[in-house]
């Protein structure tokens, strides 16, 4: 009768699977955001990078008169769209099958790698050129495809340099912001055949490398693979934004496209692109609108691609959709802004976080897509301090996701080690100690012991106690003063009587 | 249990365990679109014209019987002896170019090859619908326009742009433009550099 036990519970959807995509953290983030920190060429490229484009995002975001109303709008668009799931994909799915598309439906990372891979075998190409995109990137397609002995081609410039130096992506728009300019003329002089040797790291001579090694890519390829920004219920329309013109080149020239699609990127009509194409190019490039915007509809006779697929991807996203307090993090219309203006991202960089999602959304995104046990420390890696919610165009509340997540793992790792935890004795002693005035009195007098162990600049340092050691890995505690408050005011105020 | 029926069964799934709580559609807030524009007197076609020039585009200004001298003009200054013409452009707008014209007819079995168009020097095409505030030009594969492949190869496009294509900002152009049809929106080089 042991399923008698299951009736009344609700079945929840199975996050991300294990062993496949790129959004499992190998190593903890306070790890990982160490050795990041001991860079200093990263940290003056970050730093360098997002303080360009906080400063651009800045400006054009203040010439919009109704920005806090748009952004409103945005959010109550996508809370709409995410109560309304069902109907809109189906809507979605009927009009794309109506302009002569094929729509296909992806439960996990590894469904989706193996519907794209079976549609291009049929094509009889083996290689594809592709469009940045972050869907195939977290459901790992471009390592899937290799080992399906297809060469896939990253046709932004910047995922090219990151492909080509066999790298990983580190920002959501930008995913080579760790590089400069001396270390992407390498990276070209190494990787491409075609490079010329005498070629300078100048911007414009680099992306001209680019250009040439990509053209004659284009202009012969069969088969695309794309994502998209966005997916309009009532039309079947779907939308790419760019900013190099690759894009275009991809989602016209060859005969097949294969677009992968997070299940949460719609918007219900086409009139609803008027918030979102406001919103997204001046809070990710701080553009009032980015250079290249391409939509289309299924097929369009005698244009474009005769033979169109739309991959439709869970992948873990049911399963954020099914905490009320963490679904929010699938309004994210990935424009990158929380990254730009992120104390811990701008020093740590985006590799830390371990995760194609990096930044602010990839430590609420992540741990939710995966299951928070998996990504652990990433609510972690955050001060809190709000700048994301303020920057974000459709009002994500990170910072309280953020609390909720960490709550949600120090509850899942009490049921599952069963013994209380370090942490949870200390905090079971404290609540004694500080549950009774004498016992309180008698503690922080003991506290002044600390100052033994003080260091020089007046602080505790690393502690090589449970917990304590963690806690002050990272963060000094002051010393404890000669004299506590409470001896203070009894022998200034009530005549040394105890 | 399909994967399309599987993925429709988690939604549910998630709207039970957390139930859902966004407006609906026609209570959603459109306040943005009560709020009055910065340069509310500001000329659309002025708007237009720095925004273009600040995308360090090139901007000609013609008189409706000017146009094919502008355009032919354009194309000397440039050195630019091939262009492809969209099957609809109106005759007049080239009348005055001494170069090879192109005609791409798709419908009448003269469609141009990717090789055709990397061997071409420019395209000249019209317009949907352009956004004055952020100097976005808006092409929909109409007759004057072409297939999208046409102003995709060629390095050199010159766009004609007739004053009653000219909307203000975003929401106005997206309401004129028919969804199903392929469309491109241009604003200007990258940050980058063009590919």
């Amino acid at each position: 009768m042991s399923n008698a036990v299951m009736l009344g519970m609700p079945q929840l959807p199975p996050v991300s699977p294990r062993g496949v995509g790129n959004i499992r953290a190998q190593e903890p983030f306070p790890a990982a955001a160490r050795r990041a920190l001991a860079d200093s060429q990263l940290r003056l490229n970050l730093g360098k990078a997002t303080r360009t484009i906080r400063q651009k995002r800045a400006e054009v975001v203040a010439e919009v008169p109704g920005w806090e109303e748009l952004r409103e709008a945005g959010r109550q668009l996508k809370t709409h769209t995410m109560a309304n799931l069902i109907e809109y994909l189906t809507q979605l799915e009927d009009q794309v099958i109506a302009r002569g598309g094929t729509v296909h439906w992806a439960r996990d990372a590894a469904e989706a790698n193996a519907i794209v891979t079976d549609l291009i075998r049929a094509t009889g190409s083996d290689e594809v050129v592709k469009v940045k995109s972050m869907a195939t990137q977290e459901i790992g397609l471009n390592e899937a495809l290799e080992t399906a002995g297809i060469a896939a081609y990253e046709t932004d410039l910047a995922e090219l340099i990151v492909q080509l130096g066999h790298d990983r992506p580190s920002h959501i728009l930008v995913p080579a912001i760790h590089r400069n300019r001396a270390e992407i003329r390498e990276i070209f002089l190494r990787e491409m055949a075609d490079a010329d040797p005498a070629m300078t790291d100048e911007p414009a001579v680099l992306a001209a490398a680019a250009r040439t090694h990509l053209r004659r890519k284009f202009l012969s390829a069969k088969v695309a693979v794309s994502g998209a920004n966005f997916a309009v219920a009532e039309t079947g329309t779907l939308a790419v934004v760019e900013s190099e013109g690759n894009g275009r080149m991809c989602l016209t020239l060859p005969d097949t496209l294969i677009t992968v699609m997070g299940i949460e990127k719609l918007v219900p009509r086409w009139s609803d692109l008027e918030v979102f194409l406001q919103l997204l190019p001046r809070s990710s490039t701080g553009e009032r609108m980015n250079p290249y915007t391409s939509m289309w509809t299924g097929v369009t006779p005698g244009d474009g691609p005769q033979d169109f697929h739309l991959v439709l991807l869970d992948n873990g996203r049911t399963a954020v959709l099914a905490d009320e307090q963490g679904r929010d993090a699938l309004n994210c219309i990935r424009c990158s802004a929380c990254l730009n203006v992120c104390p811990v991202y701008e020093r740590a960089g985006g590799h830390a976080y371990g995760s194609v999602y990096p930044g602010p959304i990839g430590a609420v995104l992540s741990p939710q897509l995966t299951g928070v046990e998996d990504n652990a420390s990433l609510p972690y890696a955050s001060s809190l301090c709000g700048a994301c919610y303020d920057a974000c165009p459709v009002k994500i509340d990170i910072p309280s996701m953020l609390v909720h997540l960490r709550a949600e793992h120090v509850e899942e790792s009490r049921a599952e080690h069963k013994v209380p935890s370090a942490e949870a004795v200390i905090m079971a002693a404290a609540a004694w100690t500080m549950g009774d005035d004498r016992r309180w009195s008698n503690a922080i007098r003991a506290a002044r012991l600390g100052r033994a162990i003080t260091g020089k600049r007046g602080a505790i340092g690393p502690l090589p106690l449970p917990v304590l050691s963690s806690w002050t890995s990272a963060r000094d505690i002051p010393e404890p003063p000669k004299r506590t408050f409470r001896d203070w005011w009894r022998r200034s105020h009530e005549g040394g009587r105890s | 249990m399909t994967a399309r029926e599987d993925i429709l069964a988690r939604i549910g799934q998630a709207h039970t365990a957390a139930p859902p709580a966004g407006p609906a559609y026609e209570e959603i807030s459109r306040d943005y679109r009560d709020v009055a524009p910065r340069e509310p007197e500001a000329d659309p076609v002025e708007l237009l014209v720095d925004r273009l020039v600040d995308y360090k585009a090139l901007v000609r200004r013609a008189q409706p019987d000017e146009v094919g001298s502008v355009v032919a003009q354009a194309l000397h200054e440039r050195g630019i002896s091939t262009v492809v013409a969209p099957p609809g452009l109106p005759a007049e707008w080239l009348e005055a170019y001494e170069g090879e014209v192109r005609r791409d007819d798709a419908a009448g079995n003269a469609a141009l090859t990717i090789d055709d168009l990397d061997h071409t020097d420019g395209v000249v095409t019209g317009c949907a619908a352009v956004v004055a505030e952020t100097g976005t030009l808006i092409l929909d594969a109409s007759p004057d326009q072409g297939r999208r492949i046409l102003t995709l190869v060629p390095d050199y496009h010159l766009c004609v742009v007739l004053p009653n294509r000219i909307e203000r900002d975003v929401p106005q152009a997206l309401a004129r433009l028919d969804a199903r049809r392929p469309l491109t929106f241009i604003s200007g080089p990258s940050a980058t550099s063009d590919i």
